[in-house]
């Protein structure tokens, strides 16, 4: 979906919050490219000061050092009337939704309306259009308090697109809900992206939620910015610590196994439709043991890993680890890897 | 037991005592509402953060609120003259009311916005809002219901100051208390004039509460 045009470009950016306790460095020298029309994840641990970012993007909070440019524009040197005007086109949604609880439906749609100018007839239309488009028509004249955390999340995703933004900022938008209404609300999300075409900057804490819609995904530890890329690159080889932890949750989940031969099978979502696992024993007439997988899918596609006990035959071993790369996975002994 | 002139006499103070009561309340809001809105923006996690300017409000605010009423009437009567040409009768009363009254209400204001939700206010203002359309279409009608029930507790303060100012000869109810019940030792209208008061009390802290019920969506 991307463009390869970025969107917003953060440039060494860093923010200290100054407390009675003194000064707290929550954000240090972060530099990232927002493309346009991605679904872009910021991943970290609670904590690790990924709200504070994304709430720098469209500068409820002043960075302390550097600088956001959105849509080349350098939101630092704009006056505070022309920051309104650009935040009208950047939709936010969050994690307590955050509805305006003394509004009907359509009127917390037609609020931002109301604050770009809009006339009053032509908000309420296009305020209908968008409960049309987020599913909720029947619910235009309930109250917030009337509804589910779903329905609510809907509203404020259609709030937030009522003034056409070019983004969608989300700060932990499914953190509130239950697993059903996440994924309704993600394939809501992955939707609007493909059809208006609208990028979406995801904050979360939950590998899940970068899985299931993340293009790209930037992993904060720690205060820093410590990998940057596609969600699928990130999954399949985690470079640092902070990544691996995000990967695996449960921890280092093969090390009681590594006495014996074992490999790791990476699936990079082309071949692992292919019964290759099954295809191999056929081939060598060797069993493997299955140790442990975890496989799957990713934005149409098919990622994961498996990890087998390779028969003790050192030479069937080496066999199949070459019959595997050559279906184009990557196979490593875990011995290197634990 | 009345005769007409007392049923007169009494009917007139409870004209005066809603006179003063509504007349005060009006204007203290039309002073403490904005004091009690600047009290909100102006605090440190406020719109727009002005140590100096909360601290200075706050400090005014106590001293008025911490000075006995009683204390407060005698010690403005020369603005009250000043204003109204006298320092009697219910007319004059309501100038000690609107001062005694609007730092209480800017606290009672202070305190309905302060409920408001933070991220309701994040929310507008990651749309653009500016601090004012934030006042406007976010604390004020967010705390509605609130601001409501504040305004009848307000109003029914007030009416008790208004009763007190029967001291110094400020008409309405409370000044026939004073003069028939507490110098002329009539208990039956002190009574009488009690018993209403404690009705007008009654009467605007329901319809209050039931305003506050209709105002809120939340439920």
């Amino acid at each position: 979906m991307s463009t390869g045009t970025p969107l917003i470009q953060i440039r060494g950016l860093s923010k200290v919050f100054r407390t009675d306790a003194g000064e707290v460095s929550v954000l240090e020298d972060i530099d990232l490219d927002i493309m346009e029309g991605e679904i872009f994840g910021i991943i970290g641990m609670s904590g690790a000061g990924k709200s504070t970012l994304v709430r720098c993007l469209n500068f409820l909070e002043m960075p302390t050092m550097g600088t956001v440019y959105f849509d080349g524009q350098d939101l630092a040197t704009l006056s505070q009337k022309e920051l309104y005007k650009v935040r009208q086109s950047m939709g936010m949604i969050f994690q307590q939704f955050n509805l305006l609880m003394q509004r009907n439906v359509l009127k917390n749609v037609c609020f931002p309306l109301e604050i770009a100018g809009v006339r009053k007839t032509e908000a309420e239309a296009r305020a209908l259009e968008l409960l049309e488009l987020v599913g909720l028509s029947d619910k235009a004249s309930a109250y917030p308090s009337q509804l589910s955390g779903g329905q609510k999340q809907r509203v404020a995703i259609a709030r937030a697109l009522a003034n056409n933004p070019k983004v969608i900022l989300c700060d932990e938008a499914t953190s509130a809900l239950d697993p059903a209404t996440t994924k309704g609300i993600l394939a809501l999300l992955k939707d609007i992206n493909r059809r208006l075409g609208i990028t979406i900057v995801i904050i979360t804490h939950e590998m899940s939620v970068v899985e299931e819609i993340c293009q790209r995904v930037a992993i904060i530890d720690n205060r820093r910015i410590a990998e940057v890329g596609y969600v699928q690159d990130i999954f399949t080889r985690p470079a640092t610590e902070a990544a691996r932890r995000l990967v695996f949750p449960e921890g280092e989940r093969v090390d009681h196994f590594t006495s014996s031969r074992c490999c790791r099978i990476v699936f990079n979502g082309s071949s692992s439709f292919e019964p290759v696992i099954a295809n191999m024993v056929l081939e060598f007439r060797q069993t493997v043991n299955i140790i442990f997988a975890d496989t799957r899918n990713i934005d149409g596609k098919a990622f994961g890993q498996i990890v087998i006990q390779l028969p003790e035959d050192k030479l069937t071993g080496e066999k199949m680890m070459a019959y595997l790369r050559n279906r184009g996975l990557t196979v490593e002994e875990v011995r290197d890897f634990v | 037991m009345f005769d007409p002139a007392i049923i007169e006499m009494i009917g007139k103070g409870f004209l005066e005592s809603l006179y003063m009561t509504l007349v005060s309340s009006s204007l203290a809001y039309l002073l403490g509402l904005p004091l009690g809105i600047i009290l909100v923006v102006t605090d440190k996690d406020g719109l727009k953060p002005c140590a100096w300017l909360n601290s200075v409000l706050g400090i005014i605010i106590n001293l008025l609120r911490s000075m006995p009423f009683l204390i407060l009437c005698i010690t403005v009567i020369p603005l009250t003259r000043f204003i109204t040409g006298t320092s009697l009768g219910p007319t004059a009363t309501i100038v000690p009311l609107v001062i005694g009254a609007a730092p209480f209400i800017a606290r009672m204001v202070e305190s309905s916005l302060k409920e408001v939700d933070k991220g309701v206010i994040e929310a507008a203002q990651s749309m653009g809002a500016s601090p004012f359309e934030v006042i406007w279409k976010v604390l004020l009608p967010e705390a509605r219901p609130s601001l409501i029930l504040g305004a009848a507790i307000s109003v029914t303060t007030i009416l008790g100051y208004s009763a007190m100012t029967g001291f110094v000869g400020g008409g309405g109810l409370g000044d026939i208390a004073i003069r028939y019940g507490y110098y002329r030792y009539q208990t039956d209208i002190m009574l009488v004039t009690v018993a209403l008061l404690v009705i007008i009390v009654q009467v605007l802290q329901e319809v209050g509460l039931r305003l506050a019920r209709l105002a809120d969506k939340r439920k």
